[in-house]
């Protein structure tokens, strides 16, 4: 059995935020609805091509997933529980935002199985709270967390935001003690990206951000500040107690496979990236056609077009002789993808060798502890040192990595600068 | 043909006096044909050229006219380039003609270019006749433009035509004045045969398509001939004169008549602008006179942005130059832009044709170094070698002295912009020659100016200062000795090749300083400090430091969406690949453009 990630993609919240440029926005009851119905079918006609996985996270991320009726979430996870293999330790992440969870859905998580849940709180400053946009102010988040600790989560994440307008060191430095002394498992604190096309984007002359020294101090901050409160940073933005990294997150950056459900949700199985589209209608029309190809397989329809059923689901649910090692060679891989652009899915690709060992290099890389060479040889059959012999050796020259016997890894001022750092290992 | 019934001119003037639109009123207002061709012609294709003769614009064309005295005439219309750059070819063209049209606007007056142009019609003993155009402006004063043609050119003036081209006012009258002014051509059909090239284009089917004008003899399909001056033979395939907007063959071109001849032709440097056409079997004693190899004025270093695209910038040089034997370029390499191209051109206009021409026509994306003049370096050793890359610049120590080449300025202006722009000439190291007064409001200034001076920006500075109304017009003068520097520039320590320029070592310290100050916005901040240093001869006279760059994280990757992170990791790449690479710097390619700038603000 191979381990396998769900994400589930709820695109709906209360209002925007003024930095978002997510695929999320405030939708009506009604739409909610067609929208939930829509996620339940993709994860029955998807749950046939994933027999040979046992899931081991799901993570519901938006938008903000709190906001559907908690009847709707759990309907999502009996699908889920149907069709998919589930680990009896699964770890079920649910974003959810101050003011959307009331005691009562905070409960029923519980009972559904949920066991995570990551709370956006961003600042703990009011002002810079309603600059950004935020539904909500620092005492209506203390409200949620407590009613989420009451309820019974002993495993919670604080999102917090650095850079953000009229913000300074010193409330920064607030934020940080506040959260700390609230003793959540896992901190995550992104720095402020204006994204083009968002209201802070296009209002941003009318805001004074921190300067990119003051950035770069709450960056340090923050690793100073959370690491004296015992938390170990290990992922560029992320921050955790001892045991409670997120189980999900880290799948993203080892490469491990998982499938995404719902609008414009990402997908990554065995070395084949796709989308699901991401307007409402095209999603609409893609899960259709999932079900009718679905049909067609059963009667035999579609085998010369795209090869048999079996074929198609031997890629990922065949064993690693069949699949071949690189995909080129998988017939099976060509196959699945092209079942994939059958049914509306957007940006289907099967990942060459180099395309994977990019991957293997700026995913790995943003963790704290690195890549490990030795599994780049093992997967690749081709060592790091020959194929990135002049990026490893700059870098470690320039200082901004390290590397200890097999372990590659960014030091804090190859984080500063990672961007960088990353595009060189592409080819 | 009669040769008494040809009229050869052309049309000179101001920049938007109404020189084209005055051809466009000729051509509408006459025949295409002869009344004798008419009738062999089919009349409906002759509508067809006829439209084509409204629409099209003045080019080299013949044109009938049908006269008061009720004789029929033969009008060869030949266009002339409008730009100083092209003076050489305006010449050839004007020595093509027996007569010229001067067109000058009735509420502007005389400028620059309409005494430059007049003046160089009458160096070539043309007859030049005045046409006031405009008249129906509010602003028009026909009366002082009269004396104002009169007083400055010294041409009779009071009888000139009152037209305005655009409304069609007059334009009858232009045409009995070209029968009246302009002289029959002269020569013999008889004589060896004497053809002065004027123009040539290329065509892939015809090769070389040469413009020429008959002065002696007659030449016709078979006839074998050879160019005097390239010494280049063929024999003649067809010959013929120019529609509107198309040749058209006739049997045989003779003395007074001006036409094409193609006789499979490769390229269009074997048929040299002025070079004299003569018959291999019964050659004319000695070429026409004013023949002279065209050298280019500015040089530049011409580079693909993308190196992989070498052999097609070449191969796009290549075919430029099937039509343009003004253009130079050798091959040369740049140790920051690696493989690219040395080209020569007439002037900066020229430049401007041919960069914008490789890039739309050709697709290409170019790296151009600063644009600069041919110097003389005398060198201690009695040598003497004419520099057009500065990298090639001898060690100081093996110089003597170095010139540089100064033109003569001639500069129209109304007086209240006088003081202006006689600053701008200073700081542009002019000498000043004189002051002409037209008239009160009105003065011609004369300088004389270093080439290198002129050709990035002065002609804007000129406008700028003078609020437009300054016009301006040079001829090459001459080399004189200077006191010129190699201004190097250093990025983190490495001499970039493709930034350094010949100045003058007055201007040395605020160039430099300039260029310093300008790249530092140019070059995106690095991993780590860059140094931007300016020097002459070892010796640093200007820093700029661009601080290493401090944060370049992406944050959220949401939703394992790693195909948008990637994407913006390659757009990152991408952006570096268009950069180029000077040691362990990438300098983006519009830092080589920007030296070009200097005087922005």
């Amino acid at each position: 059995m191979r381990s396998l990630s769900i994400y589930i993609h709820i695109p709906f919240c209360v209002r925007k935020c003024f930095y978002c440029d997510f695929l999320s926005g405030p939708a009506t009851d009604g739409e909610m609805d067609s929208y939930v119905n829509l996620l339940l079918r993709e994860i029955r006609e998807q749950s046939i091509f994933y027999g040979d996985h046992r899931v081991v996270s799901i993570f519901f991320g938006g938008g903000t997933p709190s906001l559907l009726s908690s009847r709707d979430t759990g309907r999502i996870l009996e699908q889920i529980r149907d069709g998919f293999a589930v680990a009896e330790d699964v770890e079920i992440t649910i974003e959810c935002n101050p003011g959307t969870a009331v005691a009562e859905k905070l409960k029923n998580y519980i009972t559904y199985g949920i066991n995570r849940l990551s709370i956006g709180l961003q600042s703990t400053d009011d002002e810079e709270l309603a600059r950004i946009g935020r539904i909500h102010d620092y005492d209506s988040f203390l409200e949620t967390y407590r009613l989420a600790r009451t309820a019974g989560f002993d495993n919670i994440n604080i999102d917090l935001m650095a850079g953000l307008p009229g913000q300074s060191i010193a409330s920064y430095r607030k934020t940080l003690e506040r959260v700390v002394g609230l003793s959540p498992e896992h901190i995550s604190a992104y720095s402020l990206i204006l994204e083009e096309g968002t209201p802070l984007y296009v209002n941003r002359n009318t805001y004074l951000f921190p300067d990119e020294d003051e950035d770069r101090e709450m960056y340090e901050l923050t690793g100073t500040a959370l690491g004296e409160a015992g938390f170990h940073r290990y992922e560029i933005s992320n921050y955790a107690r001892e045991g409670r990294e997120c189980r999900h997150n880290k799948v993203y950056w080892r490469r491990g496979d998982y499938v995404g459900f719902g609008l414009g949700a990402s997908s990554m199985v065995e070395n084949v990236r796709w989308k699901n589209p991401d307007r409402h209608s095209d999603y609409a029309v893609c899960v259709e056609q999932m079900e009718a190809h679905d049909r067609d397989l059963d009667s035999g329809i579609l085998i010369h077009a795209a090869g048999s059923k079996a074929e198609q689901t031997a890629h990922i649910t065949g064993t690693a002789t069949e699949r071949g090692m690189y995909i080129e060679e998988g017939k099976q891989a060509a196959t699945f993808a092209e079942m994939l652009r059958r049914t509306g899915r957007c940006e289907v690709q099967l990942l060459t060798p180099l395309e994977q060992m990019e991957e293997f290099m700026f995913l790995g890389l943003r963790l704290t502890e690195g890549v490990d060479l030795g599994e780049f040889r093992q997967y690749f059959k081709k060592s790091a040192d020959e194929i990135y012999r002049k990026q490893i050796e700059t870098f470690t020259a320039q200082g901004l990595m390290e590397r200890r016997g097999d372990r590659l890894r960014l030091t804090p001022r190859g984080v500063d600068v990672s961007n960088a750092v990353f595009a060189a290992f592409l080819f | 043909m009669d040769q008494s019934k040809i009229r050869n001119f052309c049309i000179v003037a101001h920049i938007d006096h109404g020189k084209s639109t005055l051809a466009d009123r000729i051509i509408e207002q006459t025949g295409l044909l002869t009344s004798r061709e008419m009738q062999a012609q089919i009349l409906d294709n002759m509508e067809l050229e006829r439209e084509r003769g409204i629409t099209i614009k003045a080019q080299t064309v013949r044109i009938v006219y049908q006269a008061k005295d009720g004789n029929e005439y033969i009008f060869n219309l030949i266009d002339t380039p409008g730009h100083v750059d092209f003076n050489y070819e305006v010449s050839r063209s004007l020595a093509a003609c027996d007569g010229a049209i001067l067109v000058v606007d009735a509420a502007q007056g005389i400028e620059a270019q309409t005494l430059a142009n007049v003046y160089l019609a009458l160096d070539h003993d043309l007859d030049v006749f005045p046409v006031i155009n405009k008249i129906d402006l509010p602003s028009a004063d026909p009366e002082r433009v009269k004396n104002e043609i009169e007083d400055v050119i010294g041409i009779e003036a009071q009888d000139a035509p009152l037209i305005s081209a655009k409304n069609g006012i007059g334009i009858g009258e232009v045409l009995e004045a070209i029968v009246e002014k302009i002289p029959a051509p002269g020569g013999s059909p008889d004589n060896p045969l004497q053809a002065l090239i004027f123009d040539s284009v290329y065509d892939s089917y015809k090769g070389v398509i040469v413009f020429c004008r008959i002065k002696e003899g007659r030449v016709r399909k078979g006839t074998k001939i050879r160019m005097m001056a390239t010494g280049a033979t063929a024999e003649v395939v067809e010959v013929g004169y120019f529609g509107a907007g198309q040749f058209i063959p006739c049997d045989e071109l003779a003395a007074g008549m001006v036409g094409y001849l193609t006789a499979s032709i490769k390229n269009v440097k074997d048929t040299a602008v002025g070079d004299t056409v003569t018959d291999v079997d019964n050659p004319c004693a000695e070429p026409l006179p004013g023949y002279k190899k065209v050298n280019s004025m500015v040089y530049c270093g011409m580079y693909p942005a993308d190196g992989a695209k070498y052999p097609d910038l070449r191969d796009a040089l290549e075919k430029l130059k099937l039509n343009d034997a003004s253009l130079n370029y050798e091959p040369e390499t740049s140790i920051a832009l690696g493989f690219g191209f040395r080209c020569g051109f007439l002037g900066l206009l020229h430049l401007e044709i041919i960069q914008e021409r490789l890039e739309r026509e050709y697709n290409l994306d170019l790296v151009t170094t600063a644009p600069g003049v041919i110097y003389r370096v005398y060198k201690t050793n009695g040598e003497m070698i004419e520099l057009t890359n500065p990298s090639n610049l001898p060690d100081p120590s093996e110089i003597d002295y170095m010139e540089e080449p100064v033109v003569s300025a001639e500069i129209m202006v109304t007086t209240e912009f006088i003081g202006p722009i006689m600053q701008l000439c200073q700081e542009r190291r002019g000498r000043y020659i004189s002051t002409e007064y037209i008239e009160a409001s009105r003065a011609l200034l004369k300088y004389d100016l270093p080439l290198n001076e002129i050709i990035y920006d002065f002609f804007d500075a000129l406008k700028s200062r003078s609020r437009g109304y300054a016009s301006f017009d040079y001829e090459l003068k001459g080399y004189e000795q200077s006191k010129l520097v190699k201004l190097d520039i250093l990025i983190n320590h490495d001499e970039v090749d493709a930034l350094s320029f010949i100045v003058h070592a007055d201007s040395a310290y605020e160039r430099g300083r300039k260029m310093c100050e300008k790249l530092k916005d140019e070059i995106p901040r690095h991993l780590f400090e860059i140094p931007i240093q300016a020097a002459v001869g070892g010796k640093i006279i200007a820093r700029e430091t661009v601080k290493a760059m401090r944060k370049d994280v992406l944050a959220k990757c949401y939703g394992g969406d790693i195909t948008r992170k990637k994407k913006l990791l390659e757009k990152q790449k991408e952006g570096k690949k268009r950069m180029r690479q000077v040691g362990n710097v990438e300098i983006p390619q519009s830092a080589f453009m920007s030296v070009l700038k200097l005087d922005d603000n």
